[in-house]
């Protein structure tokens, strides 16, 4: 249904957009550069044929071994035109900074507090960039493929329990 | 309406004063409410600076119910994530278990029987009936009226009964699979189900006319907990609360997923965007959710619940125990998980606080690579200190009722 | 775990001394203990989805109210049962510490739910295994969530428990005073 929406989008960015593909069950997808998502986001949202006027849910996921390592996610929708689009923003371990889209919409706030907080990707120009649900002592970014299932840093000194059985269940850690 | 309930709010002039009646000088001050507090439901620590009885600045601290949702289905099987989405709304898990499968099915290219489909939207109206229901009463509890509450628990243990007759939990269901449902209705069941709407519908009135009309109710939810329409989608609002603010965005007439398109209903739409709305949004919805099951149960056809193919769905048992195909195909999705192809998709559902999305990554083997959750409420509760900025502290109370915050979904 | 352990100390137990108390000291135990479980003051800390079955269970038809336990009270200082209903998470696991702490004697606590009782299936990084790490626990209610049922009868356990305790008029002796300097 946005296809319109891709097509504009490659027009009108023809370098930060690298690809452009229809992803299982018809999602639109466009893969665009890490400098150029403020710019993109922009345009999504001003842009009258396009208006994605909701706040997009962002999320991020870890290719570890893969390079770039982050895939930045931002699934958004427009209540004008009913259509979606995904952009998926690539992030490098080594420069994981990422421009902030809060100013474009108030409601990504918390969840560029959330890519933060577990995948440790920083979003520059963002007004509050503290951890989401972790703790401040806490070391690590936990949804990393590389931190421990069971990596718990507690807060105050825990009875020792030997480890009891476990049956089947999340294993790894 | 709003007019006679407006002049309620106007504050008597007050006269010229003198020093002598002037007021103490005031300071502002840090209150702390909770994480455990008795009106943050959940665990959401509020920080609020206030003026007297002015909020002049909020800070919300949440995690208090990070539960590591999302660590904990990449280490788990496709099917065994199932048992985790119940506990993100603990309050409608099925549509949860929905959403999910969805988003899996949407990986797999797999279509499910129609019979299914029904059984799934069936539950899921049910499941979102007993959230409004538990909104209203955990509302009427907070603002002072405990009828409600033993009203609303009775009429929702009703539906939760009926549930139970067919997925033997009582609010963690766990009803939907991948390529379909975990069970067929018992003998009787849908029967049973209409008279328990019935009775159910019978107690929702009882709880309309305790506080629909009702002078208190009014005078703390009209006009409190305002948010504009323009606010509200660039918060990402979904669900009753949007609609209250007056954008008629609901995903089932949006994109109708399931049979959503054969079936006939309305979405309510508010004006004001403030409690009363919202809470009204509610009310309506549970009588719309009722014509939803009517009509499934009339269209139903018998038919197979899930579907045939074996990459994906477990064999019946029969075919286990009786062939060595059977007994391998079982074993295998039981043991590996069933192998959903490489690639990574976004399914939403409308969950009874809004847009619940799940995005999911797989890349080819048995477990998510990846599950993420765009929980509804994660948004009305980002929301929260600019709705409440110059407000009364007391109207933070009703409106963090109707925004209604999950804690399992939004802290994951 | 070893009984030296000092999260295995009940105030209300008595001593082995007490043990040889007059036979008045034991009906003035047995009618304390009477008084006490009847009149349960609960906190509800309540976190997660076992929140809806304790709503459910304080509700009309299961009625919690039957066993004296019904009335909540929000400060931690007038009550004198916890219940834990739900996950405690790292993050969460020094504020219940402190609301534990700042009950007065004698008091109890419920482990409502598999998630407060031993972590459920959230064996993960935030989710801590169990409140019986950092405080003492004198009932388990398992399920997930339990059912009304149970929690009832996780209730009458308790009543039972605080019935066969030993309690007095007054404690042993008062605090030592800090050495002077």
């Amino acid at each position: 249904m946005s296809q319109a929406a891709l097509q504009k989008l490659k027009e009108r960015f023809p370098d930060a957009v690298t690809q452009t593909y229809v992803g299982k069950g018809g999602d639109d997808v466009a893969l665009v550069k890490k400098e150029a998502v403020a710019e993109v986001c922009r345009f999504l949202k001003d842009d009258p044929e396009l208006q994605f006027d909701m706040a997009p849910y962002i999320t991020a996921a870890d290719y570890m071994g893969s390079e770039p390592r982050f895939d930045l996610v931002y699934q958004m929708y427009s209540t004008k035109k009913n259509h979606r689009i995904r952009l998926r923003v690539g992030v490098p371990e080594s420069d994981p900074v990422v421009a902030s889209v809060t100013p474009i919409w108030k409601g990504a706030n918390w969840y560029e507090r959330y890519c933060w907080d577990l995948y440790g990707i920083r979003f520059e120009g963002h007004p509050d960039p503290r951890r989401l649900y972790m703790y401040e002592e806490f070391v690590g970014h936990p949804l990393r493929k590389d931190y421990s299932l069971r990596g718990r840093q507690p807060l105050m000194p825990e009875r020792t329990v030997d480890e009891p059985f476990r049956g089947p269940g999340p294993t790894g850690g | 309406m709003a007019k006679d309930t407006d002049n309620l709010l106007v504050v008597p002039p007050v006269p010229e004063a003198s020093p002598l009646d002037a007021p103490f000088p005031s300071k502002r001050m840090l209150v702390n409410l909770g994480p455990s507090h008795p009106a943050m439901h959940g665990t959401v620590r509020a920080v609020v600076e206030l003026d007297g009885e002015t909020i002049h600045g909020m800070k919300l601290d949440i995690g208090f119910l990070h539960r590591g949702f999302e660590k904990s289905c990449e280490n788990v099987t496709w099917t065994q994530v199932f048992p985790y989405t119940d506990r993100l709304n603990y309050v409608s898990s099925i549509m949860n278990n929905v959403g999910y499968a969805m988003a899996v099915e949407k990986l797999c290219d797999l279509a499910i029987p129609d019979r299914a489909k029904y059984l799934r939207v069936i539950t899921s109206e049910l499941h979102r009936m007993c959230d409004h229901l538990t909104l209203v009463s955990a509302m009427g509890l907070e603002l002072g009226a405990m009828t409600v509450l033993i009203y609303g628990m009775e009429a929702r243990d009703l539906i939760w009964d009926r549930l139970t007759e067919l997925c033997g939990a009582r609010l963690t269901s766990n009803y939907a699979r991948v390529g379909g449902v975990s069970r067929d209705i018992p003998e009787g069941w849908a029967d049973k189900v209409l008279r328990t709407l019935d009775r159910s519908n019978e107690m929702v009135d009882e709880i309309d006319r305790l506080l629909t009309r009702n002078r208190i109710v009014i005078d703390r939810t009209r006009g409190t907990g305002v948010i504009s329409r323009a606010d509200a989608i660039d918060y990402g609002f979904t669900g009753p609360c949007l609609r209250a603010s007056g954008e008629p965005y609901d995903v089932r007439k949006a994109s109708p997923y399931l049979i959503y398109d054969r079936l006939d209903f309305d979405i309510p739409v508010g004006t004001n965007g403030d409690n009363f709305d919202r809470y009204l949004m509610r009310m309506e919805e549970m009588k719309q959710s009722d014509r939803i099951v009517r009509q499934c149960f009339e269209q139903m056809q018998p038919g197979a619940i899930a579907s045939d193919d074996p990459r994906f769905v477990l064999p019946p048992k029969p075919e286990v125990y009786g062939s060595i195909e059977g007994a391998m195909a079982h074993f295998k999705i039981i043991m590996e998980g069933i192998r959903v192809p490489a690639g990574e998709a976004y399914a939403c559902v409308e969950a009874a606080n809004g847009e619940l999305g799940f995005y999911a990554v797989s890349d080819g083997g048995g477990r998510p690579y990846k599950l993420g959750v765009r929980a509804p409420g994660w948004n009305m509760l980002m929301a929260l200190p600019q709705i409440m900025e110059g407000r009364m502290l007391a109207d933070l109370i009703p409106t963090f009722d109707t925004v209604n915050m999950i804690g399992g979904e939004v802290e994951q | 775990m070893s009984s030296s352990s000092d999260l295995d100390l009940v105030p209300a137990i008595a001593t082995r001394r007490e043990d040889a108390l007059s036979g008045l000291g034991k009906m003035v135990s047995q009618g304390l203990g009477w008084a006490r479980k009847y009149s349960l003051f609960q906190y509800p800390f309540v976190t997660a989805c076992c929140g809806m079955e304790f709503m459910a269970v304080a509700a009309a038809r299961y009625d919690l109210d039957r066993f004296g336990a019904a009335l909540p009270r929000f400060s931690p200082r007038q009550a004198d049962l916890l219940m834990v209903v739900g996950t405690i998470n790292v993050k969460q696991a020094p504020i219940l510490k402190r609301v534990y702490d700042s009950m007065a004697d004698p008091k109890w606590v419920v482990a409502f739910g598999v998630c407060a009782s031993s972590g459920g299936f959230y064996d993960n990084y935030a989710t801590m295994q169990g409140i019986d790490r950092i405080i003492p626990v004198d009932v388990y209610i398992p399920g997930c969530p339990p059912r009304p049922e149970q929690v009832l009868d996780g209730i009458m356990m308790l009543q039972q428990k605080i019935q066969d305790q030993r309690h007095q008029l007054i404690g042993n002796e008062p605090p030592a005073l800090p050495a002077k300097g």
